[in-house]
């Protein structure tokens, strides 16, 4: 093998490496915008108008600009485990205190809604 | 801007307050956990407080207007259900009700005796009861007729008992909802149990009934408007198009219940009862307008 080949192959290697990650990312963004979607887990569009979602309610506010309006991930994070403690009147349910969403489903969540 | 009265905000803040002292415990609680809130404020106070939150929240609709639900204050479905009013589905549960109203027990009376003015009586309903110091529902007064008659009692949520009940509605129509304002310190208890309930979270989605039918009345959840407190006693039974049949007021609580996901509690036990007595009060001068079809 000579050393073009194998520069060849490195980068085949890589570039494989790149676009399963790629594709990895798309499936979790997708996961998390079926567990936004789904009525018996996130059910976000019960209140929140989403990008595509059809029939949304509007009790709370639109989920749009997410990425702006939380710069820091863990905010978001924090406000769908339980919305409760920044705001003791708000009606959102605690979607991690009550075990609505596991650690994992809510950070597919945050994943998606970032992306909106 | 207009300023609310101060009775008006004292009421939404014990109803939205009271509710988050119960938020912490989480999962279903019952009536009579936690300490009670008392505000001083009285029954009379709060009905006129909500009547003056619902008319700033809705201009144009008149409290009263709430006896039509939801429909009161969405245009578009109330014209759907004008046309559905054209044939009500409620209609059978009258007639048979009706049927079983004369039909004599074994001691050859009927429920006409048990209930005078030939069934007119629901607005009598609830009412505290001081010697049993507990409020009385028509439903039970309908199986405490069966026993004075020697027949066993009807299951509550049966469709006997709400054929008969639909039958006492139907002839009640018009009369005026009037729970005499509690006094004495058992229908205190009682009305505030009531409020305390209406104001607790509950189950996984931790809401309470003040969450959807007080803080988010008139905006959406999915395609459908949250509808106000107000009324919510003056129209049952319901015919409701989700089961396909006739429905209490105390299934409809459960379902409730059960759509938050917390579990429900007895049709016509203590909880609920005193939940009737609050809202019945609270709707004190609205018309009564049962049986009607809901969604």
């Amino acid at each position: 093998m000579n050393l073009n080949n194998k520069y060849f192959l490195l980068a085949f290697v890589f570039s494989q490496i790149l676009i399963l990650q790629s594709s990895l990312a798309q499936d979790a963004l997708e996961q998390g915008r079926a567990l936004t979607f789904t009525k018996s887990k996130g059910n976000c569009l019960a209140c929140h108008i989403v990008e595509n979602g059809e029939l949304p309610g509007n009790s709370g506010p639109p989920l749009i600009q997410m990425a702006l309006r939380f710069p820091d991930r863990s905010i978001l994070r924090n406000q769908i485990w339980d919305a409760s403690v920044v705001n003791p009147n708000t009606v959102m349910p605690p979607f991690g205190k009550h075990n609505i969403l596991t650690e994992d489903e809510i950070e597919l969540v945050v994943d998606y809604l970032l992306s909106l | 801007m207009k300023i609310f009265p101060l009775s008006f905000s004292m009421l939404i803040l014990a109803l939205v307050i009271s509710g988050q002292v119960y938020a912490s415990t989480g999962a279903n609680t019952g009536a009579n956990s936690g300490a009670e809130t008392d505000t001083g404020e009285n029954p009379e106070q709060d009905r006129q407080a909500l009547r003056a939150y619902y008319e700033n929240l809705f201009p144009g609709v008149p409290a009263d207007a709430h006896k039509d639900g939801i429909y009161a204050i969405d245009a578009p479905s109330r014209a759907q259900w004008q046309e559905m009013e054209e044939f009500p589905l409620y209609e059978i549960a009258v007639d048979e009700g009706e049927e079983l109203f004369y039909t004599p027990f074994d001691t050859g009376v009927t429920y006409a005796d048990c209930f005078e003015n030939e069934g007119a009586v629901k607005q009598l309903y609830p009412h505290f009861d001081e010697h049993t110091s507990s409020v009385v529902t028509l439903e039970m007064a309908i199986n405490t007729c069966r026993a004075t008659n020697k027949t066993t009692a009807l299951e509550y949520g049966s469709a006997e008992l709400n054929n008969l009940s639909s039958y006492i509605a139907f002839v009640s129509r018009n009369q005026k909802v009037q729970v005499a304002e509690p006094k004495t310190a058992a229908a205190l208890a009682a009305y505030k149990a009531g409020k305390r309930f209406y104001s607790t979270r509950r189950g996984h989605l931790n809401f309470a009934c003040t969450s959807c039918h007080i803080q988010l009345a008139g905006r959406k959840l999915r395609a459908e408007k949250l509808s106000a407190s107000l009324g919510h006693v003056t129209h049952f039974p319901v015919y409701r198009f989700k089961w396909q049949e006739m429905l209490s007021l105390h299934q409809r609580f459960a379902e409730c219940n059960s759509q938050v996901g917390a579990l429900p509690f007895d049709l016509q036990g203590v909880e609920y009862r005193n939940l009737e007595y609050f809202l019945s009060y609270l709707s004190n001068g609205m018309q009564l307008n049962g049986p009607a079809t809901r969604k």
